[in-house]
């Protein structure tokens, strides 16, 4: 019986596992997924909004001004990659001012500091690659950008090293309630078809709290918090009467060489036109550009896929924020899928009809900004309902891999010394070397996939996109984890590179 | 290991061995060099490449790519020419650094003495070349000149922008030969190819010899990216269909690749609807084209080409940066090896006049005549027209020729019964007529210097393909 299930190791899930990890409970995350940050948090734009977007007095407006505030710390505790680079949003049109007026003034109400509308002239001094087509900007020197993976996987190992428990591999396939004897009704039971069903019907009408039947088998929780992503709304009605309905809403971007990283230098936003509500112009905390999202309603909760006529879009509509998109230079693309709940808002905390299950559902933008609030608040709810004393041995600071590519020539030395696979390159593109790689599968809830080494250390995300480094980094991982080429997998289920040995005769 | 010497070669492919050996038979001591090559042996891609039919031009025979890797490999060791293996060269940079800074007096520190060299003005700018291995660490060589011998990389299915699931069973053609040749292991059981380069058309040879299925080769363009010989040998002679004007629109399947669509483009590579073919397959290999890997070229402050890609180069195949050479399929991408190795040879060659200051430019006189006029050769521009894409070198400086320059270039389209014509300035000067000329095979014209010297106000060059 854990005190704590979190369904789902996206950014919310591993930050409320973090906030947890302070105190003395039990917690334990499920994740159908190889890998932690493997659905909505590992495809988005990676940007910690300011805060102006938000209705003034939802939980969206309160989350991202807090998480907006907390990134920058919480960035040097855990050690992943974010910078504060200033956002601007972009009006097209002379009739359109009143709109950045709106959201200036929006975003004051938030308590977004520092806000204010920049003409023409000013612009172009900012980012001289802006569009001629500018009326005037919103600027807001809080917008930030961070490292999707870097955040998640932070936060999880650092609930990790705290005790949180991780079952990866490990897909929810039902929850039910388990009640107390005396609360039970007199309903006639499912047929019972052996004695230990007959056991587990009697141990469910005895205790309080969740049952959560798994791939893996079953767990018992007291609480459950619901961070599914766009799957919230699944088990959420599993436990509620009262519907959760979640739309994906698919995102789809192209990310383009680092040759082209200083296009812009501020993350630049479109005033919804009329071709739509706008994509964003931005440099990645890595020094890439990424342009997108589009923005499309879909039906399949799994629909991760680019469309030729959703990469087109976000390449024209690109163009309407900056003089000639560097089109030559895309690297990749991708898809993600927001968590569009119906009502708009962020959906957090518990049913009135479903105690101890706690939603934190519909995160969609700014979520990734929201992750550290949402942890505390989420944290918060449950440390109500079960105080628990806080733990003597939290370790609250994390150490990442260290980076050679970023490290300069005497950090560079010290790091060879101290393991000569630090001057081992295995990917050129982006100067990842094989004791980053051995890091990223040794640390705690380390890499098992190639997809897990790539988002740990960047191998093969740079222009080659793992040409080169995907055989290497494969014969690394079977080494370091004592299994044959054969057996590793991009990113888990049946996604193998290798289907079997050449010189063999198959019937 | 030394950490200064007189030549660098970075890369220990085909490019960088023939050079090294070139420089070292023009008189460069072979303790003076040092080849870096960041993987485990010499020869790069080549080895990996078990398939016949290299060295026709060079060594009268059919070598595979190993052996023939081994023929140059075989020199350095003979002739004991250093090289560093694991190492990867992390950064170039030009002499103005800290030992300039560090003496009042210039001359001091980049003026070099060599013993052998009578030419006691030999002026070589420094070049610090930063590289990393386990054995050493984190280094930096000092060396009068360097030639960049990077290769190239495969375009990836990310540059291409096809859209669809992102699965496993997307490589690169030159991934998955490495899988099959190298590791032994098959990347596939069912397979469709998206671009008709060489190693896409070997690629699908192999693959079924092997054992697995090449449903088909997909080709945007209307005519194939590869040599002629390997369509028939690879493709023909195994059945395999070759669509040209196809596309790959939609990749399909979450954890492993479960089958593309295929479908016909217009003229304006723009996929026609109602052609869409839906083929299911677990691999989808591309070869779809080589970019020259020229980051540290790009770092080092050289210019590049905007077609090629590689940089520009005059005719000794020296770039922009005085001493820093390149040849192979870091400058341009060849076909045969064969021409990469006899280009490395001259750049080889070009840098060991560079360092034993046989080359007017560096030596003092040379440098000051620099100073006063920039002009003190004569430049004369290659320029390119009617379909010819670009031209390797780019310019000429008539001093430095060699008694014959070859001129290699690409065309732009498939040509038939046409003309490669040859101008200086407006005056007609060659015309060879061609069959056919195609974009997957590289084209030359040879040019004599005794020839340009007939022509003393020659500014330009213009090579044109017409009717």
């Amino acid at each position: 019986m854990y005190d704590v299930i979190i369904i789902g190791a996206g950014v919310s899930g591993c930050a409320i596992a973090r906030e947890l990890s302070r105190y003395d409970m039990s917690v334990a995350v499920l994740e159908r997924a190889s890998d932690v940050c493997e659905g909505t948090s590992k495809a988005n734009s990676g940007i910690v909004h300011a805060g102006y977007d938000a209705e003034p007095g939802t939980k969206k407006a309160l989350l991202n001004i807090q998480g907006s505030r907390q990134m920058e710390a919480l960035s040097k505790e855990l050690d992943f990659p974010y910078k504060r680079n200033g956002s601007l949003v972009l009006c097209f049109e002379e009739s359109d001012r009143g709109k950045l007026q709106e959201l200036l003034d929006k975003g004051r109400k938030n308590g977004v500091g520092g806000l204010r509308m920049i003409e023409k002239e000013e612009l172009r001094k900012l980012e001289p690659n802006i569009s001629e087509h500018v009326a005037a900007a919103l600027y807001a020197p809080t917008g930030g950008i961070v490292c999707p993976f870097g955040l998640t996987i932070a936060l999880a190992e650092n609930a990790c090293v705290n005790g949180v428990e991780f079952h990866l591999n490990t897909e929810v396939l039902s929850v039910e309630k388990m009640k107390k004897k005396d609360e039970t009704n007199a309903e006639p039971e499912a047929e019972t078809e052996s004695e230990k069903e007959i056991e587990t019907e009697i141990e469910l009408k005895t205790k309080t709290g969740y049952r959560l039947k798994t791939s893996k088998g079953v767990f018992e929780t007291r609480m459950v918090v619901n961070a599914a992503g766009v799957y919230a709304d699944v088990f959420h009605n599993m436990v509620s009467g009262r519907k959760l309905h979640i739309t994906p809403r698919k995102g789809e971007y192209c990310l383009f060489d680092k040759t082209v990283g200083d296009y812009v230098s501020h993350t630049v936003f479109q005033l919804p036109t009329k071709y739509g509500k706008g994509v964003l112009v931005t440099p990645t905390v890595h020094g890439n550009l990424l342009i997108g999202p589009t923005a499309e309603d879909i039906g399949d909760k799994e629909g991760v896929n680019t469309t030729a006529g959703g990469l087109d879009d976000v390449l024209k509509r690109g163009g309407l924020s900056v003089e000639k998109v560097p089109f030559g230079k895309v690297i990749t693309s991708f898809a993600g899928l927001r968590a569009h709940e119906d009502g708009e808002d962020f959906v957090i905390g518990e049913p009135e009809d479903a105690e101890g299950f706690f939603d934190v559902a519909g995160i969609e933008s700014p979520g990734l900004t929201c992750a550290p609030a949402i942890g505390e608040y989420v944290a918060e709810l449950i440390r109500k309902r079960m105080p628990a004393p806080k733990k003597k041995n939290f370790i609250a600071k994390r150490e990442g891999i260290p980076s050679v590519a970023l490290a300069d020539g005497a950090k560079r030395q010290e790091l060879i010394q101290k393991n000569p696979a630090y001057a081992n390159v295995i990917c050129r593109c982006e100067l990842v070397t094989e004791g980053e790689i051995m890091d990223a599968i040794h640390r705690p809830l380390g890499a098992t996939t190639l997809d897990g080494i790539k988002r740990r250390t960047r191998a093969g995300m740079g222009r080659c996109q793992a040409g080169f480094c995907a055989p290497k980094t494969v014969e690394i991982l079977a080494r370091e984890l004592g299994r044959d080429m054969g057996e590793i997998r991009k990113a888990g289920g049946e996604s193998g590179f290798l289907t079997g040995y050449t010189k063999t005769v198959e019937n | 290991m030394k950490k200064k010497v007189d030549l660098l070669v970075v890369g220990g492919g085909p490019a960088g061995l023939a050079a090294a050996v070139a420089a070292r038979e023009a008189g460069i001591k072979s303790e003076d060099i040092l080849i870096v090559e960041r993987d485990g042996e010499l020869g790069g891609i080549l080895n990996q490449c078990i398939h016949n039919g290299f060295g026709l031009h060079t060594f009268k025979e059919e070598l595979t790519g190993p052996e023939y890797a081994a023929r140059y490999a075989e020199k350095v060791y003979a002739a004991e020419i250093p090289y560093l293996l694991h190492t990867i060269v992390v950064d170039i940079s030009e002499g103005e650094g800290t030992e300039e800074k560090d003496s009042a007096n210039m001359e001091s520190v980049s003026v070099i003495t060599d013993e052998k060299n009578e030419n006691d003005n030999c002026v070589n700018k420094i070049k610090y070349v930063t590289a990393m291995n386990k054995t050493e660490g984190l280094f930096t060589v000092e060396a009068k000149a360097v030639i960049l011998a990077m290769g190239c990389r495969e375009r990836s299915r990310g540059a291409l922008n096809i859209p669809g699931y992102r699965p496993a069973g997307i490589y690169s053609a030159g991934t998955a030969q490495r899988y099959v040749n190298i590791e032994g292991r098959m990347p596939g059981k069912e397979v469709v190819i998206l671009g008709s380069g060489d190693i896409g058309l070997i690629m699908a040879r192999r693959m079924t010899l092997e054992g697995a299925k090449v449903k088909l080769v997909a080709e945007l363009m209307p005519y194939s990216g590869g040599l002629k010989r390997n369509i028939v040998q690879c493709l023909d002679d195994f059945g395999i269909p070759l669509k040209l004007s196809h596309t790959i629109i939609d990749i399909d399947g979450k954890e492993r690749v479960k089958g593309v669509t295929v479908a016909q483009v217009d003229e304006n590579r723009k996929p026609v609807a109602g052609t869409e073919e839906y083929i299911s397959c677990d691999t989808l290999l591309l070869s779809c084209g080589l970019i020259p890997e020229n980051e540290l070229s790009a770092g080092l402050g050289v210019a590049l080409h905007p077609v090629t890609a590689g940089p520009v180069v005059n005719e000794s195949l020296e770039t922009n940066v005085e001493g820093v050479f390149a040849c192979g399929n870091v400058l341009h991408v060849h076909d045969l090896v064969d021409y990469v190795s006899e280009e490395a040879e001259n750049a080889g060659r070009n840098a060991a006049e560079y360092i034993m200051c046989r080359l007017p430019e560096n030596t003092q006189a040379g440098k000051q005549g620099k100073k006063q006029e920039e002009n003190v050769s004569r430049h004369i521009e290659i320029k390119t027209g009617g379909g010819v894409r670009y031209t390797v070198p780019s310019m000429l400086r008539l001093e430095y020729m060699q008694e014959e320059q070859v001129i290699r270039f690409r065309v732009g389209d498939v040509y038939r019964n046409a003309v490669l014509a040859v101008y200086f300035d407006d005056i007609p000067v060659m015309r060879i007529n061609k069959k056919v000329m195609a974009p997957g095979e590289m084209e030359q014209v040879k040019l004599k210097k005794a020839k340009i010297e007939d022509y003393p106000e020659l500014k330009e060059i213009r090579i044109t393909v017409e009717n």
